[in-house]
């Protein structure tokens, strides 16, 4: 929203944000009576891969813990 | 005064009640069961993190005004700031809730822990909500109308009104966040007084030997 006597802000990263439109119409996935945006099946999917890595990753200092008598 | 009038205080009575359930090394431990060297019990902490992002760039959005955050560099900055915190505070407190879910934490008289839980989770739900209806743009017009109807039919709309700018930025600002922000204390809280949830034990086959057999 611009307001009268202001300009639009043009920064460098202005060009990289042309890479991603977000000023469209968003894309939606349809499957029987399931209908999900592309942006929110996306961060769903990130965080079970999220939750998925979190549970065999190793953690950092576990072996060393388990070395100590 | 007597050391009897002085253990009949109420101030006496509770300091000690606190010490009590939550003496300062469960406050602040030191050390934490071995069980916890997994990326899987970061998610609380990366869940309180995004929150004090989330409340430090809205005090200073709040600061400045809508014609700032509309209009300025610095102004849009700090509004992305504020959406993004948001999203990492909701995407770690899922995938903190996952977590715990699987873990049956309510285990081992827990159930208050895990049900404050719940009510922060749906106290953040309507402070994102509300949020939404605070832009102060055309999007947050657009959204309180589609919300009017779903608000409406649940006969909370007259009292809970989203078209009512004023009454939204106010639950957003001041009842919510403190809502969000003490419960979220009280479930650290209860987590310290109970400590983290154990893992499930493991099943494990017992065999007997017949030491009479062996003696022979």
């Amino acid at each position: 929203m611009l307001f009268r006597g202001t300009k639009e802000t043009m920064t460098p990263l202005t060009q990289f944000a042309a890479l991603l439109p977000l000023n469209t119409l968003g894309h939606y996935l349809h499957w029987h009576f399931i209908d999900i945006s592309v942006a929110n099946f996306v961060v769903i999917v990130l965080m079970v891969v999220t939750f998925v890595l979190a549970l065999v990753l190793p953690f950092p200092g576990r072996r060393r813990r388990r070395e100590q008598p | 005064m007597s050391y009897a009038e002085i253990e009949r205080q109420w101030t006496t009575r509770l300091r000690k009640r606190f010490v009590h359930l939550l003496p300062p090394d469960k406050l602040l431990p030191d050390t934490q069961p071995s069980y916890v060297a997994s990326w899987i019990y970061v998610f609380g902490v990366t869940t309180m993190a995004a929150l004090f992002v989330v409340i430090v760039s809205g005090c200073l959005l709040a600061l400045r005004g809508p014609q700032w955050w509309h209009s300025s560099s610095v102004g849009h900055f700090m509004n992305s700031l504020h959406l993004w915190s948001v999203e990492i505070f909701f995407f770690a407190m899922v995938v903190h809730l996952w977590g715990k879910f699987f873990m049956a934490a309510w285990r081992g008289g827990r159930a208050l822990t895990w049900m404050t839980g719940v009510v922060t989770f749906l106290t953040s739900i309507a402070a994102a909500f509300t949020g939404y209806l605070s832009q102060s743009n055309f999007d947050s017009q657009w959204i309180s109308t589609q919300a009017k109807d779903g608000i409406n039919a649940t006969g909370a709309g007259a009292y809970w009104n989203v078209l009512n700018m004023g009454q939204m930025l106010m639950w957003h600002i001041v009842l919510l966040p403190i809502a969000a922000v003490a419960l979220t204390a009280l479930h650290v809280l209860l987590v310290r007084i109970k400590g983290v949830v154990p893992p499930f034990a493991e099943k494990t086959s017992v065999q007997t030997v017949d030491t009479t057999e062996m003696a022979s």
